[in-house]
Order: structure tokens, then sequence, then C-alpha cells
């Protein structure tokens, strides 16, 4: 029996009749292998634990490398979109648009308000879906399955949604460099408008299922904290950030999509520990809901695309008739548009974070070098000290409730 | 209104019914295949829609996941299958027990999909004999159910010497699975 | 809203480090500097300490090749932002590819762990000091660095796909 000190930078999770300081007993190795249930993507942890005890992590990650970045430098432009679709595929039309911001960034185009605001409302829907999943799979850690059932639902009607504007459901490569490919249909309005009428009410009643429910409560609580500097140091960004108490939101930092138009609050939470997550995230929505009836309401009249004919394809009727625009679609199809050449950084806010697209370009028609941001790869080094010295079980809500989703942890 | 599984083919008679073995077997198994999500990545998702109460897949008889290999009877291997995972992957179907059948969902397990990249596998029957290749990226929720239908099919229709076969040994030693 | 702009940034820039930088310019709007790799430690612990400054929070690390410029092929870009003064920088280190060295950033920021690791592994830029320098994203038996222009993109030994139809 050797007597084994557990070191952990955060305060240790207090449990009755087990002392802080020093534990003896035989430490075990175990494998949270890459394909287990309750790690909601393909990432493996090798845990050394005394009992139900973590005394230490590592984690490795690349079980699903499929090398975007090398991917991005023989693809044209537009054709980046579907890569991006699968970094954060919860909330892929966030990561298509960000990437098609990116380009028209590099360009200099400006876009009419009216794409802004159709562009906010895809984005805020992504955002919902994404921490529809994130939430409804912390209850399904604890046990808790009804609202996964009740909620993918709702999901499922912002699918609907979807495929109204482009015709997938999940990668959705949404969007067109210079706008949307056609306007919002008036199908698409109503059933906007018919959800948000009755997804308030039922948010409701996943959130009594939950927030307020002592077992969720005493499961969650005090489950893998970590404190604001720490955070900070470690490049967290997004919900998991706010929960630790710093209210740094890119879509007020640095506006992008005429973001500075609505008003909405930034929930933010103080112990950084699984519980402020969730609620973060739950109050998120409501205020991604609350972004939806502004953007809605105040929908400008105008066009749907903006005026860069290099880049955005001609209407099918002119490229029968007239030769520029044969010529122009012609272009764009093969890959062959006027990119200049340059260095862009641009980010959105993710649903997971600061997403960002470093974008170096040669004038090429592929990227020289196209870099992403991806959040959940920056934020996931510092698991390990997030669960050492905790129980198994909060190790996997701790994971959870993270939201790591494998296709940005490994892009 | 119920619908009840096609009888196979028999003699009947006054309280008694005679089939094959083969498929009255095949006809138990078909409907009741207890699925392995291999899940990794935005496949799963779909799968997970496809769990769901919209798209029901437990009305198919595969109410209980096994994430346990001894379990199960059915890989869906769903996603992008790294290099790297390739073992894993190995590893999990030989821990599956006899009878077993491969799903292939999504264009990357079925052939590497779009990701025709260094560290990506193009495809898994390269690594593993695959049943049912579904198509899509991801496929909607209605092909999977295809899918499992088709596999319902083969399973329906299998004969029980087909594992003990000098033809299906000889499949999987071309893969380079050990037979006992 | 921006508490601090480029010019400003740049004016204060200028006079701490002076000769340190070699070239600046602004692209869309985010400064870009180039400094040195064996003062790029320092340069961004006293960013990351100043009092005016505050740039204290590491956005990015990433590697990059340019085959063409000999001597520098190598670089490596790093990404600051300013929470409280919202602003951003970006600062680059070139470096020659016979002698792939830079020293590590993790003393300073902790999330430069597993970004240099990343960067290790595309690029194969060894970052001194770094307390586990290993592969990250592929597999640890690969023995080349995948995003270095001189390799491709495919699977160089599979023998199954036919470039016949599709030249490569």
């Amino acid at each position: 029996m050797s007597e084994i000190e557990v070191k952990s930078a955060v305060p240790m999770t207090p449990y009755v009749g087990m002392s802080n300081e020093t534990i003896d007993g035989e430490i075990a190795t175990l494998n949270l292998g890459p394909t287990h249930p309750a790690t909601h993507g393909i990432f493996q942890n090798v845990m050394k634990v005394d009992g139900e005890r973590i005394i230490s992590s590592e984690p490795t990650i690349g079980y699903i490398h499929r090398a975007f970045e090398k991917l991005a430098e023989r693809r044209p432009f537009n054709q980046i979109t579907t890569i991006t679709d699968r970094l954060n595929y919860c909330s892929s039309p966030i990561n298509n648009l960000g990437w098609i911001m990116t380009v028209e960034k590099l360009i200099g185009a400006e876009m009419p308000k009216r794409v802004d605001y159709m562009r906010v409302i895809i984005m805020e829907l992504a955002r919902i879906a994404d921490h529809l999943v994130c939430n409804t799979v912390i209850g399904v850690d604890t046990g808790a399955l009804t609202g996964f059932t009740y909620m993918f639902q709702e999901r499922e009607k912002i699918y609907e949604m979807y495929e109204e504007v482009c015709g997938a459901r999940l990668t959705t490569n949404i969007g067109r460099i210079g706008g949307f490919e056609r306007d919002f249909s008036p199908a698409f309005i109503t059933k906007l408008k018919a959800w948000l009428k009755e997804f308030p009410a039922k948010f409701d009643e996943f959130d009594r299922l939950l927030t307020r429910n002592r077992i969720f409560m005493d499961r969650v609580i005090k489950a893998g904290p970590i404190t604001a500097e720490k955070a900070l140091g470690y490049g967290f960004t997004g919900p998991n950030l706010r929960a630790a108490g710093v209210d740094f939101d890119v879509r007020v930092m640095n506006p992008y999509c005429s973001y500075q138009d609505f008003e909405f609050d930034i929930p933010v939470g103080q112990d950084g520990d699984t519980y402020d997550r969730f609620i973060v995230r739950q109050e998120e929505i409501r205020q991604s809901l609350r972004i939806i009836h502004q953007a809605l309401d105040n929908m400008p009249a105008g066009n749907y695309f903006a005026d860069v004919p290099d880049f955005y394809l001609p209407p099918k009727a002119e490229v029968y008739s007239s030769m520029e625009a044969l010529i122009y679609h012609f272009k764009i199809v093969m890959g062959e548009t006027p990119i200049p050449a340059g260095e862009v950084y641009h980010s959105v806010e993710g649903a997971n974070g600061e997403l960002g697209f470093y974008l170096v370009s040669d004038g090429g028609r592929t990227p020289y070098r196209l870099h992403f941001r991806r959040p959940c790869f920056i934020y996931y080094q510092a698991y390990p000290e997030m669960v050492v010295g905790s129980m198994l079980s909060d190790a996997i809500l701790t994971m959870s409730s993270m939201n790591v989703i494998a296709g940005e942890l490994d892009a | 209104m119920v619908n009840i599984a096609e009888q196979p083919e028999g003699f009947e008679g006054q309280g008694f019914f005679a089939t094959k073995l083969d498929s009255a077997i095949g006809l138990a198994r078909s409907y009741s295949l207890w699925p392995l999500p291999f899940a990794t990545s935005c496949c799963g998702i779909e799968f997970m829609a496809t769990m769901g109460a919209n798209y029901d897949l437990a009305r198919f008889g595969s109410e209980r996941l096994s994430f346990s290999p001894r379990q199960a009877d059915l890989l869906m291997v769903m996603g992008t299958i790294a290099k790297k995972m390739g073992p894993v992957l190995k590893q999990v179907y030989d821990q599956m027990a006899e009878p077993k059948w491969v799903m292939s969902v999504g264009a990357c397990a079925c052939s590497g999909g779009i990701f025709d990249t260094y560290s990506v596998l193009q495809g898994i029957d390269t690594i593993i004999p695959v049943d049912v290749y579904v198509p899509g990226c991801p496929p909607r929720p209605e092909q999977i159910i295809d899918g499992l239908i088709k596999i319902q099919e083969l399973v329906q229709n299998e004969s029980l010497r087909r594992r003990n076969s000098d033809e299906y040994k000889k499949m999987l030693e071309s893969y380079h699975i050990e037979t006992l | 809203m921006a508490y601090l702009n480029n010019t400003e940034l740049l004016a204060h820039l200028s006079q701490s480090l002076g000769e340190k930088i070699l070239n600046q310019e602004d692209t869309f709007g985010m400064l870009c500097i180039e400094v040195n790799r064996n003062e790029i430690v320092d340069i961004i612990s006293n960013l990351k300490s100043d009092e005016n400054l505050k740039m204290q929070f590491l956005t990015d690390l990433c590697g990059i090749h340019y085959p063409d410029n000999k001597g520098k092929e190598l670089g490596v870009v790093y990404h600051l932002h300013s929470l409280e003064n919202n602003i951003r920088l970006r600062l680059k280190t070139f470096f020659s590819i016979e002698d792939p060295t830079c020293p590590t950033l993790t003393s300073v920021f902790d999330a430069a762990n597993w970004m240099e690791r990343e960067t290790f592994d595309f690029y194969g830029i060894q970052f001194q000091g770094h307390p586990d320098l290993r592969r990250i994203l592929n597999m640890d038996s690969m023995d080349y660095h995948p995003m270095r222009k001189e390799y491709a993109l495919e699977d160089e030994t599979r023998t199954d796909k036919s470039d016949k139809f599709f030249g490569r």
C-alpha cells in the first residue's frame, strides 16, 4: 500500500468522510477508451484511479483527424464551406457563415443589412440547437433521459427550418460568398414564427425537469470547477469561460454581422462548475430567442445578396443569355475567383467559444494556409486539471458539460 | 392497426405451424437486432435523431443499444474512421460474437467520403467485412432505417450454417481476422 | 469599441521594442509585427504583464511554411488579444528549415501547450522547453510532418486508386 499525495490545482470536491490530503491505496489504470458511451465523441482518457478518486488523467486525441487544414489548401474558396460544416457539426451554420464572413473580409465586400439579419437568425438557431444537445446530454449522463427525447423533437423542427433555407439537415453548407442563395421563403417564416410561439413553453418544461431538481443539483454542483484566471490562461472561450465568471463574448467585443443592432444579455456564472455551465447554456438559449425575435421583427427589406459578381453566381436566366454572366458563372464554379493576396483573421462566437479562421491567401484559387482556431481543442487541455481529485462520475459530467465535439477537437 | 411480421413459408395445420429452422430463427433474430452504435462524427448526430421520437429506430426491434461489443448483434459504423481509429474498430469487431452484421453508415465509413487525405481510412471495408452500405453525408434518418431493413432481410434469409462454411472462413482470412 | 487603436499600439510597441520589430503591417484591422524567435517569449510575456496593454489572452498559435523564402521557410504565428483594451495583435517569427527550433510559450500561457504540439505535429518545429512535445493529432508512428508543402494531401502508399481519369 503506497501513500500517494493528491495534488490538485483546483479545490477538491468535498466528500464526507474522505481526507483531502493523502490517500493510501492501490492505483488502478482505467482506460476511458475511444469508444465509450459516455464520451460523446472519439477521444481517449487514460486515468489512474484510486477507488473512485481520480489521481491523474492523460487525454489522447486525434482519432478522427481528417486533415481539414491540408484539405483546405486544395479546395477553392467556395468549396471550403462544406469542410467547415464538419468542424462543430451540431451547429454547422455558424461555421459556414464564419468562414464566408472571413472571405468577405478579405475581398472587402459589404453585405446589405438584410443579409446580416438573415445570417443572425440562422446562427442563433444553430446556437440553440447546439446548446440543446449539450444540455440534454448532461441530463442523459446523470440518468435523466426524458429531456433528451423531448428536446430532440425541437431540434427536428430546427432541422426542418434549415431544410427550407438550404436543403440539408445537419451539414448545411448554408450561405454563399456574397449573401444567400435564395431569400427566406414564406414557408420558412411561417415555420419560424410557429416554432417561436411554442418552443418557449416546451423549453420551460425541460428547464423544470432539471434546473431545480434536487438530484440533478447534487450531482452537478461543484463537479469539475475552474477559476477564471486558470480558464483565461488555458484559452477558454464561450459558455465554459462565461460560467467561470468572465463575460467575454465575441459578438459584443468585436461585433460582426450587425450584432451591435441587437439587445441581449451575456449570462455569467460564478464557480465554473458543471451546474454553472448548464445554467449559462440554458440562459443563452433564452437570449438567442430574444435575438431571433428582434431580427425577425426588424428585418429590413432589400437584397439577399451583395453586388459582387466575381464571387456570387448570377441568375440562371442571365447565364443563358448574357456573355458576362456566363463567364462569371464558369469562373465561380471552376473556382477561379480573383481572391486578393493577403492575410486575415476573423472570429465568430461559435456555440463553444471563439471560432477563428486565420486565412493566408497568395492570390491563387485555393488558400495558401488556412488555420481554424477551434475552441474545443484549446479548452480540452484543461480537462485533466479540472478532474484530478474528483470522482469518476464527476469526470464524466465535466466532459459532457464542456461540450467537446470530436470534429472540432481534431479537425 | 398492428402490423404483424410476415409469416415464413411453411405448412400450417390445426394448432401447429411447421417451417424451416433457418426461417424461424432468422425471423426472431431480425426483429431483435441489438445495435452497437460506433458513432464517430456527424453521422452519429443523425443517428441520435434516428433514435429520437420522430424517426424511432426502436420500433424495428433495436430498442436496446449496446455499447459493449459482447452483447451486440449489429455494428453500425457511423462517421469517419481515421487510420488511428482503425485498430480500435477491428478490436471491437473481433470482440463481437457470431452471428454479427456490419452496417456502414455515411460516405466516410463506406469509402472515406470527402476526406481523401493521409489520415483517413478510405472505407471500413479495408479492415472489416461489411454487409450493408448506407451512403449519404449524412444520410437522412429514413435512409438509416432503410439500411436496417436491408440488414433484416439479410438476417431473415441467412442459413444457419453460413458462419461455419468454408467460404465465410476464407473471407475472414482475407481480412486477417482470426477464426476459432 | 476598442480602447486602444492600432496606431497607439504601434507607437507603444515601437517605443518598447524598437529595433526588435523586423516588419509590421496592418492587415484588415489587425496589427501584425514580425520579430526574431530568440526574443519572442520575452516580448510576449512583457506584453502580458504590461500595465497599459494587458495582452493576457493567447487566442491562437499556428505554424506556416513558405518553401520559397530561403532561410526563413518555417514560421510560427501568434495571435494575442487584450480583453480589457479590446485590441488584437499578431506576431510572427520566421526561421530556417535547417534549424526548426523555437522557444516554447508554455511558461507564459498554459494554452500554448497543445497548440505547440499541433504545430510540431504538422510542421516539425521543435519547441525548446516544452514539457511534453509529441504528436497530438496524427499517429505516433508517422515519420513525416504532413502540412509541409512538399507532401501531398492524399495517402502516398495506397495502390487501389487509379489516377488515369482524375489528374492530381
